[in-house]
């Protein structure tokens, strides 16, 4: 590749065009997160041979609160519409339209990490706990690997919301809110297999 | 994804609710299913081919892949490739296990005699 910029395309054969031409940071978001997702496919996989193998292994219902976790699971989709509603605000160049919609994305992801350190307490409380069998020790392991996730969401949408309300983003600049746009997507679409697998399957 | 007009903005967020509404539409589903009474098989691969739905949902239209060039789709794809590939490799191991338990369970009445 010369010198060529992203948004230069006339000049570049086709061979050398990004996958995507707006920003190079974009494409580097998409293969952290491939990567990313190979960890949880990882752990999912590793969850779902531990629990064939094992006809002990409890229904989850049984154990996990089904309704709280259906409201997490809305919560997050509820979330991943704000995040999207934000970028379309600063696309429109409404700076008040897009800072609002992030800090109700922050304020939603940090409710979410309130519910499952609740759910966490409630379970501990009732004798659950990582080292007591292969269900805990799965089922807090991939939790808390999302929940990890939606922390470290939580505060880079914070910096986002930020660098937004300090006019850092216009309708022409806004790469910086599709990327953290893309990573919180990302946890939303693996809370919804993480909830499936985990807790209804 | 570079031309962004005000009236292609505001057809994209008539499209995100839809999807917000199909996502609630699905998890609903998900959750009845289970009440169901219907074989575990029937129920893990409802609930399969819910989950992969609202996840493709998510990828197409909130992380804009139906509008990226498709090689981004098959680098997004390539972690779900390899994942079905661990577990068909795992299966060999899974049944060991399995008959680890089933041995154990029927040799324990025999041992007591």
């Amino acid at each position: 590749m010369t010198t060529a910029t992203a948004t230069d395309h006339h000049g570049i054969e086709p061979a050398e065009s990004p996958l995507t031409p707006e920003s190079w940071g974009k494409l580097g978001m998409w293969n952290f997160l491939a990567a990313d997702a190979m960890t949880f496919g990882g752990l999912l996989a590793g969850y779902g041979a531990l629990r064939y193998g094992d006809p002990t292994w409890p229904v989850p219902s049984s154990i996990l609160g089904i309704p709280l976790t259906a409201a997490m699971t809305f919560l997050l989709i509820v979330t991943s519409v704000t995040m999207v509603e934000g970028l379309a605000g600063i696309r429109q160049g409404n700076q008040t339209k897009c800072v609002r919609f992030l800090l109700a994305t922050v304020l939603g992801g940090a409710m979410f990490l309130g519910l499952q350190a609740y759910e966490w307490t409630h379970l501990i409380q009732h004798g659950q706990s990582i080292s007591r069998d292969n269900f805990g020790a799965t089922f807090f392991i991939l939790t808390g690997f999302h929940g990890l996730h939606v922390f470290s969401g939580v505060v880079y949408l914070s910096v986002i919301a930020i660098r937004a309300a300090l006019g850092k983003y216009s309708a022409e600049n806004n790469n910086e809110v599709e990327i953290a746009g893309l990573y919180w997507h990302f946890v939303d679409l693996v809370w919804i297999l993480v909830f499936t697998f985990v807790y209804l399957v | 994804m570079t031309a962004h007009t005000q009236e292609a903005i505001a057809h994209e967020e008539r499209r995100y609710f839809q999807v917000f509404i199909w996502l609630g539409i699905l998890t609903v589903l998900e959750i009845g299913i289970t009440y169901l009474d219907l074989s575990k098989m029937v129920i893990g691969g409802g609930l399969v081919l819910l989950a992969a739905s609202k996840a493709a949902l998510v990828a197409l239209y909130y992380m804009h892949l139906a509008q990226e060039r498709p090689t981004l789709t098959w680098i997004a794809l390539t972690p779900a490739i390899l994942c079905i590939f661990l577990i068909l490799m795992l299966l060999p191991d899974l049944g060991a296990i399995t008959r680890l338990f089933t041995d154990a369970v029927g040799a324990a009445p025999a041992a007591s005699h």
